[in-house]
């Protein structure tokens, strides 16, 4: 599938709720919304969340319905313009001034550019949709550089000259929120919280993208896991974990363990901390009668 | 021409609507309210949800205030009843950055205000001066070195222990004209992080704050990165009066600084006013923020959570240091610091300069998170 032109896909918020679904992501009006007013206003989109609702996803299944390929920058402590935006590839620069000898050669061509994930996509930027995953973990430093690429869509290499993209590229941010971010950065995109979603929407998300769990399943899971979460835990279960658990418990049965028993059994899928674990074992036997109805 | 006069008149309300989000303390950029009209020609707008998903978008409130943000949302454009968080306007925290008034203020000293105050500071000062001042001092020496580091995202050159450099070394080959000299070597430059001093000074501190004073002048004078407030019922930025060298003299313009010496304590609402200041908040941005308080709260203690929570997500290590815990019985059992706990990095014993400054020194070493701590000894 060729690029589709962004502006034409884009014609409504119901139009892109639609091709989301087609591409396996249930999103709500609301990130719908967000998702078309980043493409139409030709701003960056930050998605806010918990760990687990499906941050990433999402600007999957952005990529998909505009038809791009999804370069993915993951930050973590530390990272910096080599990774992020160019790096001269020394090595084979300095093999081609051993190999040219007494010939002039040019060591700053194209052949010798790394291009890293922000450099990608101001190239091609038709082709390609940018997610900044997890940007939260990045230092400050990072940000300020990511702020300066995000409102002018250009990167200075000083042996080059400057590059410009000929589009503005759509760029999706993701943050877990563990460190708060500079306003600047906030102001600068269209802004979305990713909640957990309610039962029924959860019970479908389970079934889009399980296997075969059978509607009642998805249903009891997802009710169980309403309930789970509005304990306190140290890390409550996301969708991915939400929709492991559906397939794990289906497989069980599959194997003879009756219906409330496969949900306990295959509990180690859906709360991954030994604290929380004891915490909700007692009551986990009622939660589980009580989602089955 | 007058911004809003080409605007179509329909355009109006939404304009207003900014306003009052910024009358009520959400920042809100020019160009935020540029893109939500935008976004509301582009939606349509077909309904009133499509304004109110526009403004959630576009104008970006943090989850945390969303809530208010919705009511705001109601009572604007629905006309609903005004939303509760009005009432509460009067009694904003004041909050004073001691730039600018300077001036003022050294004349304070002399007058009747602030003198009784800062003559008993003086007293206090002189009054243990020789056993101190080893201390302090050998922790003014000590501090920038002890302070936990963060590489820096800049790179300094250096003669051994890094990696190559290989852009340099290259310019420096093609300089040469291909011979290659010896390599030259660059690495991430190590930074100590800030330190950010928050001194309680109500009443039930008295007999505490002269110390702590002392010790946040020493830490201003120690490290370049470090900021010191005091907070009861208002909060005071005092850290341009710590950076005289003369202990005395500093002090003393510390002391005619402060309105609110041994007032009541408000500290969620104060704690909150630092947070909304973006200038003060940046301070808190991957520092190690130690809050010197008893964490006494009278009333309710939502507004502190709330603070420390947002503290917590800022800060590289936050920690509190309390009189009462120099007491071997002290319990964290009020419901204030039970509800706290789980956001503090440490919860540490304040009642001397001793042991604060030891506290102070060891930050760069990891510890166990305080509720663990108190969960053992409990």
């Amino acid at each position: 599938m060729t690029s589709a032109d962004a502006v034409e896909v884009a014609a409504s918020p119901e139009a892109i709720a639609e091709r989301l679904a087609a591409s396996r992501y249930l999103a709500d009006d609301s990130l719908a919304t967000a998702i078309f007013l980043a493409i139409r206003l030709g701003k960056p989109l930050l998605l806010e969340g918990a760990p687990g609702v499906g941050k990433t996803e999402a600007a999957k299944a952005v990529a998909e319905l505009l038809g791009r390929e999804l370069v993915r920058l993951q930050c973590y402590e530390g990272i910096d313009t080599g990774h992020a935006l160019y790096e001269w590839n020394y090595q084979r620069q300095l093999l081609a001034i051993r190999h040219a000898g007494e010939h002039e050669i040019d060591i700053y061509d194209d052949r010798f550019l790394i291009a890293r994930p922000l450099l990608q996509v101001l190239r091609a930027p038709e082709q390609r949709v940018l997610l900044v995953d997890e940007i939260d973990r990045s230092d400050h430093e990072f940000e300020a550089l990511l702020l300066e690429f995000l409102s002018d869509f250009q990167i200075s290499i000083p042996e080059r000259g400057t590059i410009r993209a000929a589009k503005q590229p759509i760029v999706i941010l993701t943050s877990n929120r563990t460190r708060e971010l500079a306003e600047a950065l906030r102001r600068r995109c269209v802004y979305h919280w990713i909640g957990y979603p309610d039962a029924e929407r959860e019970a479908e998300i389970i079934m889009l993208r399980s296997g075969d769990v059978a509607e009642a399943t998805a249903r009891a899971v997802a009710n169980a896991v309403q309930e789970i979460r509005a304990r306190s835990l140290a890390k409550p279960p996301g969708i991915a974990e939400a929709v492991e658990w559906a397939n794990a418990a289906t497989i069980l049965e599959k194997g003879g363990s009756p219906w409330p028993q496969a949900f306990r059994r295959a509990i180690g899928v859906l709360i991954k901390d030994e604290e929380d674990l004891s915490a909700i074992a007692p009551e986990l036997g009622r939660i589980v009668e009580e989602a089955l109805g | 021409m007058r911004p809003g006069e080409s605007l179509p008149h329909p355009a109006a309300p939404f304009l207003g609507f900014a306003r009052l989000l910024r009358h009520h303390a959400f920042a809100i950029a020019p160009e935020q309210v540029t893109s939500f009209m935008q976004a509301i020609t582009l939606l349509g707008p077909r309904s009133m949800n499509d304004i109110r998903e526009a403004a959630l978008a576009t104008l970006a409130p943090s989850p945390d205030r969303r809530g208010e943000f919705e009511a705001h949302f109601r009572a604007y454009f629905y006309g609903d009843a005004k939303p509760a968080i009005e009432g509460e306007e009067d009694d904003e925290t004041r909050v004073k950055d001691d730039r600018g008034t300077r001036e003022e203020e050294k004349q304070t000293i002399r007058q009747e205000k602030g003198g009784e105050l800062s003559s008993a500071l003086e007293q206090l000062s002189s009054r243990d001066f020789q056993r101190d001042a080893n201390g302090l001092g050998q922790f003014r020496r000590k501090l920038s070195a002890a302070l936990p580091a963060r590489r820096s995202f800049r790179t300094a050159r250096t003669r051994s222990r890094g990696t190559l450099d290989l852009r340099r070394s290259l310019s420096e080959i093609v300089s040469a004209d291909g011979d290659i000299p010896s390599p030259l070597l660059r690495r991430r430059q190590a930074v100590p992080r800030k330190l950010l001093l928050l001194i309680d000074v109500s009443g039930s501190m008295k007999l505490h704050t002269a110390d702590y004073l002392k010790l946040a002048h020493a830490a201003v004078q120690g490290a370049d990165s470090a900021e010191v407030f005091t907070f009861s019922t208002r909060l005071t930025r005092v850290t341009s009066a710590l950076r005289i060298r003369d202990r005395g003299q500093a002090l003393a313009r510390a002391a005619a600084l402060v309105d609110d010496w041994d007032g009541g304590t408000r500290m969620g609402p104060t704690l909150l006013a630092f947070l909304s200041v973006p200038r003060f908040s940046a301070f808190a941005r991957g520092a190690c923020v130690v809050i010197l308080s008893d964490g006494l709260e009278r009333g309710d203690h939502s507004d502190l959570e709330t603070a420390m929570r947002r503290f917590s997500a800022r800060a590289f290590r936050l920690s509190l240091a309390t009189p009462l815990a120099g007491d071997p019985r002290f319990q964290p059992a009020t419901a204030a610091l039970r509800a706290i706990l789980p956001l503090l990095d440490d919860l540490v014993d304040g009642s001397s300069v001793g042991s604060l400054t030891d506290f102070i020194l060891s930050l760069a070493r990891p510890a166990p998170a305080a509720e663990t701590i108190w969960k053992r000894v409990s």
